[in-house]
């Protein structure tokens, strides 16, 4: 795994926006070549969401070629609620943005058959060529999308039930009532997010540091889910300082020490506005472990 | 529903690069139209997963629903209260020229008039939806003739009446029929009245208090009864006084029915009303303010004699009076002609244009835009029970709104999403 530290939320929320931006640029998606990216919500990905906007509105990056599959989606909320995922989506991104209303997925809490709705999101994954790159984030309790703590580690999307950690996480977003929180979600799997060719995860705030150490420093747990991408080839773990409270000193200044080499994801920052992407810096990847 | 599937194929709309009045504050958020109405753009991306067909760039405007004059008289030579024979082309004509001003929807303004004017002129105002021939007509509105004498300001005494024994059929007698009325200023102290005014309700009419020397007391029984407005609060009416405050203390009466909201008019020309009384009003009861403009026939044109149904008005600058003599008078002088004793610093409606009457307001009372864009436009649409459609930005609503710029200067209006006026320096 790559992992980055930033000293705060808005450095690590606009270095994982670079990062995403690179790879759409330098993936030069077109109309046979869709750039696939999966995407999270939550507070930790507003900063990131904001950056991403920005670049847009300056003409840096362009969504018109990238297919959007959200990671999960409450059941049985009304999708123009304010709490939706899909509200929380139109508000803090795609109504900003260019990308086409067909090429956003994000699953219907509401399906007559939720499971065959599951099925489908599988297959429509399938049909855009699988996810190019799935950004996610992960709960107090360790958890990536809804997979909560005892998820199959090689799950695919389906129907959860919500653990009372989650349920008081998102209590504030309704009026700090529990009784109006959504109990069921439809989530992608671990599996699912497995697939994905490359994995980013964002991780701010010292409330998620005890998640973040079992994660990444303790063994591959289905009790912390987000610990299944230490067997992925490709993952960036994103964090700010305060995320990193629980980690070993040794852990953490081995990190920093490399992120000299980890900036070069992000610098230099191509922008569509370039007529010609460096052909020598596309040919020579920083290395990766 | 079949309509909506006529309406989805309508092109969308979108207008981009703008801060739009929704919820009573400014946000910066884009404008979604389609077949005339406001549309709801996340359930066009989610939904029916369309884009929007084209975006207009508002450079940065501010995009408020379209203002509604509950109050005109007149305009640019046009006097409602003639009894033409074509009193259609004149309503047409006002409301044509008081698109530049913002104005989307309004209520042509009858004063104390002879009965032959009403049964001529009322059949020919027909409520009438607005678009690029002008602002739509949502009905008349009858200022008299059942005011008080001591207070009939600029109405002719000759034509005062009150109420019979059988009022209300004294009232039918004396308009000749309510089709195409939609409020009717009286003065609640006339015997009768409150079977009128329970009448004029039960038949959706907006009744309203004004030109009138009733205490408080009969004022809330008025309201009672049914009436929801006041007429130009402060003139035509009794000053406030700390032991009856008359029709001004129902701004803070505490005898309404529940859940009635009274609103009052107020004419925030900077001649009608004194900045400081604007702000005991505004400050007493905010959500009930409706700027009118009362605007009498001299509205666009310039000083000199005009007339004002049976009245002969007077203009100098932005004051307009009625008429004395022939002899004219300096500004603010006492108007008694050293000839004839005649004269009369009795105002007479107003020649201040309705987005003028926002700017002038949000000075006087340092109010924030928002409330007094609302004053202009929401306000106005609940008082006619018309928020669902007018006044108001929300998804759902007639597409009727107008761009301004920061000083609150009218750059365009739109009617049913269409542009119908356009300031000179934006036309292409």
């Amino acid at each position: 795994m790559k992992l980055i530290i930033l000293d705060n939320y808005s450095q690590a929320s606009e270095w994982a926006a670079k990062y995403i931006r690179n790879r759409i640029i330098q993936f030069n998606p077109g109309p046979d070549k869709y750039f696939t990216l999966g995407l999270p919500t939550g507070s930790t990905p507003l900063g990131c969401y904001k950056k991403l906007i920005e670049y847009y509105k300056n003409g840096d990056l362009s969504f018109k070629y990238v297919k959007t599959f959200n990671m999960d989606e409450y059941v049985g909320l009304p999708r123009d609620h304010p709490e939706s995922y899909h509200s929380f989506m139109w508000n803090n991104f795609f109504k900003h943005i260019d990308i086409h209303p067909e090429n956003t997925h994000i699953l219907d809490g509401n399906a007559a058959d939720l499971q065959a709705e599951c099925d489908a999101f599988e297959e429509k994954i399938k049909a855009a060529g699988g996810i190019e790159l799935f950004v996610g984030g992960i709960g107090p309790d360790g958890h990536i999308a809804f997979n909560e703590p005892g998820s199959s580690l090689v799950s695919r999307t389906r129907v959860k039930t919500l653990a009372m950690d989650t349920i008081l996480a998102n209590a504030r977003f309704f009026d700090g009532d529990l009784a109006k929180v959504p109990t069921m979600a439809l989530t992608v799997g671990v599996g699912t997010v497995m697939d994905a060719r490359e994995v980013m995860i964002l991780i701010t705030g010292a409330h998620k540091a005890f998640a973040l150490y079992k994660a990444i420093e303790e063994g591959v747990n289905h009790m912390w889910t987000v610990s299944a991408f230490q067997q992925h080839p490709r993952t960036v773990f994103v964090c700010d300082e305060d995320a990193t409270l629980e980690l070993k000193v040794k852990t953490v200044k081995y990190f920093k020490g490399l992120m000299l080499v980890h900036n070069k994801l992000v610098d230099p920052l191509y922008s569509i506005k370039e007529k010609e992407i460096e052909k020598s810096q596309s040919s020579k990847k920083p290395y990766s472990d | 529903m079949r309509g909506g599937q006529v309406a989805a194929r309508a092109p969308v709309i979108q207008f981009t690069n703008c801060r739009i009045l929704r919820g009573g504050a400014l946000l910066r958020e884009d404008l979604w139209v389609r077949g005339g109405r406001i549309l709801d753009p996340e359930k066009l991306f989610f939904e029916e997963r369309r884009v929007a067909d084209e975006q207009r760039d508002c450079g940065g405007c501010i995009l408020a629903p379209g203002f509604i004059d509950v109050q005109i008289n007149g305009g640019f030579g046009v006097d409602f209260s003639q009894a033409s024979e074509d009193v259609g082309s004149g309503v047409a004509l006002v409301a044509r020229r008081i698109l530049s001003h913002g104005v989307t929807s309004f209520c042509p303004t009858l004063v104390t008039s002879p009965l032959e004017v009403y049964h001529k002129v009322l059949p020919q105002i027909p409520v009438k939806s607005g678009g690029p021939h002008g602002a739509g007509v949502l009905g008349v509105h009858l200022e008299g003739p059942f005011i008080s004498r001591e207070k009939r300001g600029a109405h002719p005494e000759a034509h005062l009446r009150s109420f019979e024994a059988d009022a209300f059929q004294d009232v039918l007698a004396t308009y000749g029929g309510l089709d195409n009325v939609r409020i009717v200023t009286l003065a609640p102290e006339l015997g009768h009245s409150h079977e009128v005014i329970r009448e004029l309700t039960a038949l959706g009419i907006c009744v309203s208090l004004g030109h009138s020397v009733a205490d408080l007391g009969t004022a809330e029984e008025a309201v009672q009864s049914g009436a929801t407005f006041i007429t130009h609060l402060f003139n035509a009416m009794l000053p406030f006084h700390h032991r009856d405050p008359g029709i001004v203390g129902l701004l803070t009466s505490d005898r309404l029915p529940a859940g009635r909201r009274i609103f009052y008019g107020m004419i925030a020309d900077g001649i009608h009303t004194n900045p400081a009384a604007l702000r005991i009003a505004h400050r007493a009861h905010p959500k009930g303010l409706v700027l009118v403009t009362d605007a009498v026939p001299a509205l666009g044109l310039g000083n000199g004699r005009h007339t004002l149904g049976q009245q002969e008005v007077e203009v100098e600058g932005l004051t307009a009076y009625v008429a004395g003599c022939l002899v004219s008078f300096p500004p603010l002088a006492p108007r008694t002609c050293p000839l004839c004793s005649r004269g009369t610093n009795t105002l007479s409606g107003s020649i201040a244009p309705m987005d003028a009457c926002v700017r002038h307001f949000l000075q006087a009372t340092g109010c924030s835009v928002e409330s007094a864009l609302e004053a202009a436009s929401l306000h106005p649409a609940q008082l006619l029970g018309l928020e669902k459609c007018k006044g108001t930005l929300d998804f759902g609503a007639d597409a009727d709104f107008v761009v301004l710029d920061d000083s609150l200067h009218v750059r365009a209006t739109y009617i049913s999403g269409e542009l119908v006026w356009q300031a000179e320096e934006a036309r292409p």
